[in-house]
């Protein structure tokens, strides 16, 4: 690897200070940074959930520019480029895709963009490109939506962010095939704090892709990326994640976006990795016919603790939320559904509607489901529904009568119970899903 | 060892044969030494009232894990297969078409069946070619991209029974109630695709026990199980009997 800018562990004003001078950062960003230091530090850890103990966020690297950034995939140095050719990124750039970020530990390395995207006006750039170049942009709406005294993660993101993506879409303007953003955790100890900022103007719509991986390493590491995304009167914004950390990420996210008067927001996630995971995609859907819809896979296997969910706040009238979720549990691993739909005072019409299934497969594995429903007024439909079950043995039967092997027709039964959320998935990244959940299945018949 | 007839002619080799077949469910005897020996290309029928033990005996033959052979033999084709799990028997070619066939969510017939086919041998090309032609002789057209079985009205289950099994052509089918929830009209598409498959070569056998449906099958032989035991075996005026003085006729 050639040079690397790596800085000291822990976090301090002199660490922040000095991820802001690396990335040549007007002064309004470093002072948001120094504002949401001093927020992070009298904030506690989440009151929730896992246990984070094993985080110590004094002995994480919090800036490494481990890779420089690039002009084409060649110039990679070749352990990055046989990772992502392994992923298959340049393929599908040159197939599926209108653009394409890949992140390596704190900094985009590479990124390109169509060139009738561009043409329509699309931006697609790296966030530190984004804070320079269009400063008002970006400063009206960069954490406007998910505010750093939100939660402690959100604070810490805000003072130590760093790579990740900003797309803004002009009115009017439909970007008909996907964009993507790729990001790689490389290094041992170093943490990953990307921020992702999606603005779609009036009657625009754009659909985007993460994908994220990291090698394994021994020591427990940190990614807590962030989200925003503004839709804005009429928009569509379509937001899919395919998360597949190694097992010794703890992957706390914030993602939120805000929905104007009948704008929609689409969040589709795939929960797969990490050791843990604390997700919960939210919209506000803060103008009138504003709607989303919340799909959720999550597969958690031995060891892993994935406490995910999805919010829904209705702020005005005639807004409306879907959130599913399917879970898949293995062996010892524990999954959590949190489903909260709140419904303000005024906004009366609302619907809400939150639905849950896990499977089980194996005796041991751990689940629970937390719906909320809070409506402030009486016009509303809300409706939940939650089932908890194992792989029933005279499906398994039904399916080996015709000749298929009890692998076989376990997979069947498993992918067909996740096809809801599946089939909403792009389709290479489904064919990867199916794979891995081609797996063992001791146990999983009750 | 072959049977000789009263004649002393060789009785011809039955494709699936059971010998004193004992079976337990959740510890209790269902099956108390059951004979029963099917043709290759003939219908056969399998009648008895409610709770002789049809079924049982259907999910015995079919491997089902519940279903616990405590005695005796299952032969297909001349090989023993009483203790292999039910994926090898299918591949053998033994066919179960369910009296209750579950819904499975999310699984599409045609990859279920695809998958069936592969398993058992027929080539992927062979699949592309069959499917569509067995979706049209059996009117699946509705139910050709539906989940498997999920939201089938009781005749369309049956249907779809039938269908794989003509997709599949086994060696022997065990239709349990192929007749329950149809109405008259759709039970003669699912009759004709009985009439063929025996005409290809595979062993029928109907479970029922309700001996009009044998008017759209004439079954070459019946057998009437009772308590377990198969009580009476004849030929087509077995049926006749049946429906004509009820199943005390027959008992013995």
């Amino acid at each position: 690897m050639n040079e690397k800018t790596a800085l000291k562990r822990g976090l301090t004003r002199e660490v922040v200070e000095e991820i802001s001078r690396e990335k040549g950062e007007p002064d309004w960003m470093l002072r948001l940074r120094l504002r949401a230091l001093e927020i992070f530090q009298r904030l506690p850890m989440p009151k929730f959930g896992p246990d984070l103990s094993e985080v110590d966020l004094a002995d994480i690297s919090y800036y490494l520019r481990s890779v420089e950034p690039v002009a084409s995939w060649d110039e990679l140095p070749e352990e990055i480029r046989k990772t992502f050719d392994a992923l298959g990124l340049p393929e599908a750039e040159k197939e599926a895709l209108a653009g394409l970020g890949a992140q390596v530990d704190s900094e985009v390395v590479y990124r390109s963009i169509l060139k009738d995207v561009r043409t329509q006006g699309v931006l697609f750039l790296p966030m530190e490109e984004a804070v320079r170049e269009h400063p008002d942009l970006v400063r009206e709406h960069f954490m406007r939506v998910i505010p750093p005294a939100d939660n402690l993660f959100a604070a810490l993101h805000g003072a130590v962010w760093s790579g990740g993506t900003f797309v803004w879409v002009p009115e009017g303007v439909k970007v008909e095939i996907p964009l993507q953003a790729y990001f790689r955790m490389q290094t041992q100890g170093v943490g990953q704090f990307e921020h992702t900022l999606i603005v779609a103007e009036p009657g625009s719509s754009v659909h985007y892709i993460e994908g994220c991986s990291a090698p394994r390493y021994t020591k427990v590491v940190l990614h807590s990326g962030m989200v925003e995304i503004v839709a804005k009167e009429g928009a569509h914004v379509r937001f899919t994640t395919i998360q597949n950390w190694s097992r010794n990420v703890y992957n706390l996210n914030n993602k939120r976006a805000v929905a104007h008067a009948g704008a929609r927001v689409d969040w589709v996630s795939g929960s797969l990795g990490s050791k843990v995971t604390m997700l919960y995609p939210t919209t506000v859907l803060a103008g009138p016919g504003a709607s989303t819809e919340n799909l959720g896979f999550t597969f958690a296997r031995d060891g892993q603790y994935l406490d995910v969910g999805a919010r829904a706040l209705h702020l005005a009238p005639n807004t409306s939320s879907r959130l599913v979720s399917r879970s898949v549990i293995q062996g010892d691993a524990k999954a959590v559904f949190r489903g909260k739909v709140y419904v303000a005072k005024n906004a009366r019409g609302a619907k809400g509607h939150v639905e849950c299934s896990t499977l089980l497969l194996s005796p041991q594995a751990k689940t629970e489901t937390i719906p909320v429903l809070d409506a402030e007024n009486d016009e509303v439909e809300l409706a939940h529904e939650a089932t908890v079950g194992r792989i029933s043995k005279d499906h398994l039967f039904y399916l080996m009568s015709r000749g298929l092997t009890e692998q076989e027709a376990l997979s069947l039964i498993v992918n067909g119970f996740v096809s809801p959320i599946l089939k909403e998935i792009p389709l290479e990244y489904a064919l990867e899903l199916k794979r891995l959940l081609e797996i063992s299945f001791e146990g999983a018949v009750g | 060892m072959r049977k000789l007839d009263l004649k002393g002619n060789l009785f011809p080799m039955a494709i699936l044969e059971t010998q004193d077949l004992h079976v337990s469910v959740e510890g209790k005897p269902i099956l108390n030494g059951v004979e029963l020996a099917l043709e290759e290309g003939k219908v056969h029928a399998l009648m008895g009232p409610n709770g002789s033990g049809k079924s049982t005996l259907a999910f015995a033959l079919a491997g089902h894990p519940d279903y616990r052979i405590t005695h005796g033999r299952i032969l297909l084709a001349g090989e023993d297969i009483t203790h292999l799990p039910p994926d090898q028997r299918a591949k053998r070619g033994l066919f179960l078409a369910f009296q209750y066939p579950p819904e499975v969510e999310g699984v599409k017939l045609r990859e279920f069946m695809r998958l069936a086919c592969g398993d058992q041998g027929h080539g992927f090309c062979e699949f592309q070619q069959l499917y569509p032609k067995a979706i049209k002789h059996l009117s699946m057209d509705e139910l050709a991209d539906r989940e498997l079985n999920v939201g089938f009205s009781g005749g369309e289950k049956k249907r779809a029974e039938l269908f794989q099994a003509w997709l599949l052509r086994p060696k022997v089918a065990l239709l349990d109630e192929p007749d329950s929830g149809v109405d008259v009209d759709a039970f003669k598409v699912i009759a004709r695709a009985i009439r063929e498959l025996a005409a290809a070569g595979t062993a029928v056998l109907i479970i029922t026990h309700y001996p009009r449906v044998l008017e759209h099958v004439p079954p070459a032989r019946v057998f009437v199980l009772n308590e377990g035991r198969i009580t009476q075996t004849g030929g087509p005026e077995l049926a006749r009997t049946i429906e004509v003085e009820g199943f005390k006729a027959v008992q013995r």
